[in-house]
């Protein structure tokens, strides 16, 4: 038992990472905690690889969980969080870019690609309906005793 | 003295391969026999020799001899066995080295098993595949080199990092190599083709099972990537869309897509220049994904710039193999003949189809990794692109071909009847639509989940439609049903599993997504919670000591209406050596789904953060995986019966050309 303190107050002290949203985090209000979780999945932690501060371990993801329910609980909407993040950590913050000229082509890659690989198909079929091969003579012959 | 064997080695084999790019290449340029007899020699010395210094290396390692530097900085002598031998590639230089091995391997087997091929187009083919192990065992010699030797010998090694002790991380890479470096077969076929200027569907019927098996490969190793995630991080995530997974997706689609191009080309000698360009592109997504991987621009383009050596080469292989396949294919693709003519409603039209959506969500993922990096390098401005952005473009496309996959292997070649095809599948739309609307009554549902576990339900119900149909189950007697059933050609036994597989998965990933029930509790000795059916009450706490870690477990009983069911002992393990931890959870599976328990860390009243998992179907993700890797298995034991007809239709190909 004694080593288990021990072991116990070692993870303590050598500050190792903590799991995701801790139970002393989540608010009492579950309409509010849901948001709270939503928005944090959109919110990028930037000390980490790619993650949303909902999936990391690190105290500063705890801090910003931490800080989006305060201003939930001050009544803020998600859209009014998202800018405060922003102003204060720039566009990194936001794991789903915003819809901007300078993102446009991000946006519009899928459509782009379906759009010119679509026109690219129907060129490819309107040309081949326009020049059917004509049967040979002996195919005409041929078909004229089938029918 | 291994190292310095190994080193010599694997110098010997740079020697063989650029012997073997030099002499396949100009015998086939001289059509000088005699040289053209030299490749399937050279790659099996490369082959030797390459396995050779992999031994030394994993000898090294075994021996824990700490006087070499790669050994020093990632073992250790009290490392389990198991993960000495798994460490040889736990790092850069032995992953590449391994990247090199499997390449040979792959070099060898096509030395080996083309006889049959008309001796040009093996002479051109084990050339490419020269040039690309003589080029990437340059990279080792020269910036990576494992062998090299400290001044002083260490006493200790500092050990391999934590995360990477673990049996299923320790596959993964092998897996995803196998894949990886599979797709250049594909691409040394296709550039070998555009160097003669010739190619027919003989071509796509010996690139095919090489592609089923890189696709295999792939498969399997993005599948087991993604359980591993799924039950080491700790809370549940399966799929992160990290540009490393990007990476090695990314050659997966265009795999799939690759596959289904060479279908049309080897049954009815259409889209050549298509599947060519789709060969030459898949090979460089998977360089591109060992460029992302190993050059260290994904952390940030600083330090990719600060220590730019491996980055540079890397980029500057990348450059000359897909900008020199391009080049090439501008070059030739205008002697390429277009052959083949089809309906807009047809099996042809069908997999156009496909390689257009699979297109779209390949070029998606593209952008979308390498979007913030151009964003940087351009004007500096930092962005992320995460998995919002990813749900919210790739979901809707991959949503729609899954939508659409049913209908492909039912249409004819050639020309289809729609409308029969519709019927064929009403059926199975009908059923998909009922079990959901059971679902959305006693579960309720969001919708997006909704959407998806639909077009998953339909998708598996429209792989069966498709067998019944092909046995015609029901519309013949059982006996001829049956026979019929034996006599499936095992290609299309191989397209119903690997169909089976992509509806069983988006089941999962809907199932998990919609339907999981998530608990957060702090939990003192004594107490439960309960989550599902399941009452889980938090025992106590346990230690537990392993061969280089501890266990700091919380016992948890699991009750199920009262019933002790069993125990789980989800943990913290920590590697004192390193001073890291890991987070181990605890899993229990029901049927297809689990319950899924990890901690957080223990507080000072001795209670603990516990979070709480029901994840209902969610083992299908990758029983899915797996499904269609047994799909493509299954697919290419049927290569034995492919194999005989090459071989004539490759000598009638070849007495038809004329003379040089």
């Amino acid at each position: 038992m004694k080593k288990l303190a021990l072991a116990l107050s070692l993870i303590v002290a050598l500050m190792l990472p903590v799991a995701a949203v801790q139970p002393d985090e989540v608010l009492a209000d579950a309409a509010l905690e849901a948001r709270a979780r939503a928005l944090s999945l959109q919110l990028r932690c930037m000390v980490c690889q790619n993650q949303s501060i909902d999936d990391s371990d690190a105290p500063l993801a705890r801090d910003l969980r931490i800080l989006v329910r305060e201003r939930l609980k001050a009544g803020d909407s998600d859209t009014q969080i998202r800018e405060f993040l922003v102003a204060r950590y720039g566009q990194f913050v936001l794991l789903e870019p915003e819809k901007n000229r300078r993102t446009a082509l991000l946006w519009l890659a899928p459509l782009i690609v379906l759009l010119a690989g679509g026109l690219v198909l129907l060129r490819f079929f309107s040309r081949r309906r326009a020049a059917p091969i004509p049967l040979t003579a002996a195919e005409k012959k041929r078909l004229k005793e089938l029918t | 003295m291994i190292a310095e064997l190994s080193h010599a080695a694997l110098a010997l084999a740079f020697a063989l391969a650029v012997a073997q790019a030099v002499f396949s290449l100009w015998g086939a340029w001289q059509n000088d026999a005699r040289l053209m007899a030299v490749p399937p020699l050279t790659a099996f010395g490369v082959l030797v020799f390459t396995a050779a210094s992999f031994a030394g290396l994993t000898y090294l390692y075994v021996t824990s001899d700490f006087s070499v530097a790669n050994v020093y900085s990632n073992s250790h002598s009290a490392k389990p066995l198991l993960y000495k031998f798994t460490g040889v590639w736990g790092n850069h230089d032995g992953s590449m080295l391994l990247w090199a091995l499997v390449l040979a391997a792959f070099s060898a087997l096509i030395g080996a098993f083309a006889g049959n091929l008309p001796p040009r187009l093996r002479a051109n083919v084990l050339g490419v595949q020269g040039l690309i192990a003589a080029i990437f065992i340059l990279f080792i010699l020269s910036t990576s080199n494992p062998f090299l030797r400290l001044e002083i010998a260490p006493a200790q090694g500092q050990g391999l990092n934590p995360v990477l002790q673990d049996i299923g991380l320790a596959l993964h890479p092998p897996l995803l190599y196998l894949g990886y470096v599979g797709c250049s077969v594909a691409f040394s076929f296709a550039v070998a083709a555009l160097l003669e200027g010739r190619i027919d569907a003989a071509w796509a019927r010996w690139v095919r099972p090489w592609t089923l098996a890189t696709w295999l490969f792939l498969t399997l190793g993005i599948a087991m990537g993604s359980y591993w995630a799924y039950y080491e991080l700790g809370w549940g995530g399966y799929w992160f869309w990290d540009p490393v997974e990007n990476a090695s997706l990314m050659p997966w689609i265009a795999a799939t897509a690759l596959l289904h191009s060479a279908l049309v080309m080897e049954k009815r000698d259409a889209l050549k220049i298509w599947t060519v360009l789709l060969a030459l592109l898949t090979f460089s997504l998977s360089l591109l994904g060992t460029f992302l991987v190993r050059s260290g621009v994904l952390t940030s383009v600083h330090t990719f710039a600060s220590d730019p050596t491996r980055g540079v080469f890397i980029l500057a292989i990348l450059i000359f193999f897909v900008g020199g396949s391009l080049a090439l294919f501008a070059l030739r693709v205008s002697e390429l003949k277009v052959g083949g003519i089809f309906a807009p409603v047809s099996r042809e039209a069908a997999l156009l189809l496909n390689n257009l959506f699979l297109s779209a969500i390949c070029a998606t993922v593209f952008v979308g990794t390498l979007y913030p990096l151009m964003l940087e390098s351009v004007t500096g401005e930092k962005i992320s692109v995460g998995a919002p952005f990813f749900n919210a473009t790739v979901g809707p496309l991959a949503l729609v071909l899954v939508a659409l996959m049913p209908a492909g292997p039912l249409l004819a070649w050639k020309r289809a009847d729609a409308a029969g095809v519709a019927q064929k599948l009403a059926l199975a739309a009908a059923a998909s639509l009922a079990i959901a609307i059971g679902v959305f009554a006693t579960n309720g549902a969001p919708l997006y989940p909704m959407i998806a576990l639909t077009i998953g339900i339909f998708a598996v119900a429209g792989a069966l439609t498709e067998y019944a149909t092909r046995i015609a189950l029901f519309r013949a007697p059982f006996a001829e049903s049956f026979s019929r059933a034996r006599g499936l050609p095992r290609s299309s036994l191989g397209t119903f599993f690997a169909h089976l597989g992509v509806g069983l998965s988006l089941i999962g990933i809907a199932a998990e997504g919609g339907w999981s029930v998530e608990k957060i509790a702090s939990v003192k000795p004594g107490e439960s919670i309960r989550i599902a059916d399941f009452d889980l009450r938090f025992h106590e706490w346990a230690e537990r000591q392993g061969e280089n870690y501890r266990d700091i477990a919380a016992i948890i009983e699991l009750r199920r209406d009262g019933i002790l069911i069993g125990k789980l002992a989800p943990a913290k393990r920590i590697f004192v050596m390193r001073g890291q931890q890991t987070s181990e959870a605890g899993i229990r599976t029901f049927g297809l789904s689990q319950l899924y328990l990890s901690i957080g860390d223990p507080v000072a009243d001795r209670s603990v953060a516990l979070r709480a998992y029901w994840k209902p179907l969610v083992l299908l993700i990758w029983l899915g995986g797996v499904v269609m890797a047994l799909g493509a298995a299954i697919s290419l034991s049927d290569r034995r019966l492919r194999i005989g007809v090459p071989k004539s239709a490759a000598k009638k190909k070849l007495a038809a050309v004329p003379a040089e």
